[in-house]
Formats: structure tokens, C-alpha cells, sequence
């Protein structure tokens, strides 16, 4: 099967993209995992079960 | 770009391979702009009555820079074509091919959908629902409809950069005020004579890409009374945070000393003769506009931390 090989500089900049959406998404783990605590406070598991 | 095994090339505009960088992405963002909005918006915030979380402000704060940034991914996207004839903005990513309009597109829509969300689920939902209005102001109401069918365009599409403060406020009260009107208008009245005054000394560039500024539409000579119109407007409203309670003495005299300066600006504007090739005036003006607007912001930015941190 053909396949269709880049270029080193298209590796690269293909690279950096990725891992530029990788923070993004770690980023906004952290900033929902943080918000959440937040939000919640120390009532979150303060609840009838 | 190769086929391996056989011999036949293709280059990536036939794959659709992007070469973009990141910084590509970033600058769709319009990051000067950005900054400005951040700016405003914080202001908004820390004078706002009552409190909030400096977590849930640092959110607030990145959803509505990122909303911001999505319109003006949107914009790009929309205004390619102009874009890539007038001088100011022939190396954004989209005109020099960097970036596919598709992809800006995409860029631009996920961000808005994610910052609106975050904002409504972490903040609150009337501040989601103002960012979701603002972004639709700037992206269809002002790129798409007014931009390229009326010299009022800026007049009307300056809304959009007005909003800022008003959601920073709404995201620590809630809803809408007097005070966060009278933010509102601070820039939505000083948006015309700080864009008219770039657009007297490009009248070229956008006459080229047929966008109807007021300079191409109604003349200098127009144009310049307006601009002087409302800096005076500007100038009295800029003062309006000290009279109605909501800012120190303080600011008062120092926005009421800068008022008096954009206005002399203008008036040096609306004194410059039509044939003046170099128009410093105009170029003054333009780069004061900024220096006003950052500065009194910045004082009332500056007031409210030091009322929140009791100062």
C-alpha cells in the first residue's frame, strides 16, 4: 500500500501542534478539576447518602 | 511531500496537509486585541460589588480572552479576501496561506463553544449567555452584515468591544448596571475616533478593499467633526465613574486631565487640512486613543483590587 511520507519539517511542526493541543486539554483537566473543588468547597461530600 | 514506493509527488495543498505552527493559531486570535479586552474586562470585575472566588476570576478571565480571541478567528476567517489587500493585514495566517480558512473556521467556533460553556458552568450562566451575544455581535452582526455595507459600521460594531467590562462585571453580580452601562459606553464612544483616526491616514487601503469607512464614504472633512463629536462625548463619559460614586476622586481628576487631551487630539485632527499627506494629527491621535482608554482602565483597575484587598 502506498503511503504518503513528510517531510522532516512537516514532522515537526506537525509535532509541535500536538503538543500544543496536549497542554491544552491537560490544562483544562486541571482547570475543571480545580474549579470543581473550588465550587463545591468543603460541602462536597457534606450530603445524605 | 512524497508518495514513497513509487514515484509520484504531491505537495500538501493536495492532501490538505497543514503546515501550521502554533503561533499560527495564536496570532488568528488577534492577541493585541485580546490583551485590551483582558484588560477591560478585569476592571469590570474588581470594581464590581461583591465577591468572587480569585480561582473562578481567573476563569472568568481566560473564557472571556478566549472568546475574544474566537471572534477574532471568526473575523479572519470571514474577511480572507479583504484581509489579504490591505497592507495592515496582508501577513495574517490566512492570506499568506499558513492556515486554510476551513481550519480558522473550526478554530474559531470550537473555542466559542468552549468558552461560553466554561463560563456558564463555572461562573455563571448570564455572563456565558453576554460572551455568546458578544462573540455573535462581532462575528455576524458587525464582520459579516455592517463591515462591508455602512460607514456606521464601527460606530455600531464598536459594541462588541464594549461588552468586555460589562461581562467582567456580570461575572461577579450577575446581571447588568448602571455602573457597567457607563463602562459600556466608555468604549463603545471612543471605538469611532480611535478607528476614523487610522482610517483618515488608510483611506487608500480600505478604499483598495471596498470596506466603506466614513473617510471613503462621507470625506475628511465629515469625518474630522465627528471624530471631534465624540471625543467630546468620550471625554464626558470618561468622567462618569467618579460622579456617579463608583470611582475615587482621584480617577476623577485624572480622567477628566486625559479627556481634555483626547479632545485637544481631535480637535488638531479636525483643524488638519485635507491635503495633508503625513497627517501626524491623525497618527496622534490614534496612538493617544490607546494610551487613554488602557490608562483609565487601568486606574480603575488598580482602585478596585485596592478596595478588595482593603487597601
Amino acid at each position: 500500500m502506498d503511503q504518503i511520507k513528510l517531510t522532516e519539517g512537516q514532522k515537526k511542526v506537525r509535532r509541535r501542534r500536538s503538543v500544543a493541543i496536549a497542554v491544552a486539554l491537560a490544562l483544562l483537566v486541571v482547570l475543571f478539576y480545580v474549579a470543581t473543588i473550588v465550587k463545591f468547597g468543603p460541602g462536597m461530600f457534606d450530603r445524605p447518602l | 511531500m512524497t508518495y514513497s514506493e513509487d514515484m509520484a509527488t504531491l505537495d500538501a495543498a493536495d492532501i490538505g496537509f497543514s503546515e501550521a505552527e502554533p503561533r499560527d493559531y495564536f496570532a488568528l486570535l488577534k492577541p493585541r486585541v485580546m490583551s485590551l479586552v483582558v484588560f477591560t474586562a478585569l476592571a469590570g470585575m474588581t470594581i464590581a460589588p461583591g465577591a468572587i472566588h480569585p480561582f473562578l476570576a481567573f476563569v472568568a478571565t481566560l473564557c472571556i480572552a478566549i472568546g475574544a480571541g474566537a471572534s477574532g478567528a471568526l473575523n479572519m476567517w470571514y474577511d480572507a479576501d479583504i484581509d489579504r489587500v490591505m497592507s495592515r493585514t496582508s501577513s495574517r495566517p490566512i492570506p499568506t496561506g499558513r492556515i486554510k480558512p476551513q481550519e480558522a473556521l473550526s478554530f474559531g467556533l470550537v473555542l466559542a463553544a468552549f468558552s461560553v460553556l466554561t463560563l456558564g458552568l463555572l461562573v455563571n450562566w448570564f455572563a456565558g449567555f453576554l460572551l455568546a451575544f458578544t462573540i455573535f455581535f462581532y462575528a455576524v452582526i458587525y464582520t459579516m452584515w455592517l463591515k462591508r455595507s455602512t460607514p456606521q459600521n464601527i460606530v455600531i460594531g464598536g459594541a462588541a468591544g464594549a461588552f468586555p467590562p460589562m461581562i467582567g462585571w456580570a461575572c461577579v453580580t450577575g446581571s447588568v448596571s448602571l455602573e457597567s452601562i457607563v463602562l459600556f459606553l466608555m468604549i463603545f464612544l471612543w471605538t469611532p475616533p480611535h478607528f476614523w483616526a487610522l482610517a483618515l491616514y488608510k483611506v487608500g487601503d480600505y478604499e483598495k478593499a471596498g470596506v466603506p469607512m466614513m473617510p471613503n464614504v462621507a470625506g475628511m472633512k465629515s469625518t474630522k467633526r465627528q471624530i471631534l463629536f465624540y471625543a467630546v462625548l468620550t471625554a464626558c463619559v470618561g468622567v462618569l465613574p467618579y460622579v456617579l460614586g463608583f470611582a475615587s476622586p482621584v480617577y476623577g481628576v485624572f480622567s477628566a486631565g486625559m479627556g481634555l487631551v483626547f479632545v485637544q487630539r481631535a480637535w488638531r485632527v479636525f483643524r488638519m487640512l485635507d491635503t495633508d499627506a503625513v497627517m501626524a494629527p491623525a497618527k496622534s491621535l490614534f496612538g493617544f486613543s490607546l494610551v487613554y482608554l488602557a490608562s483609565l482602565f487601568a486606574v480603575l483597575l488598580v482602585e478596585g483590587l485596592a478596595v478588595r484587598f482593603g487597601l
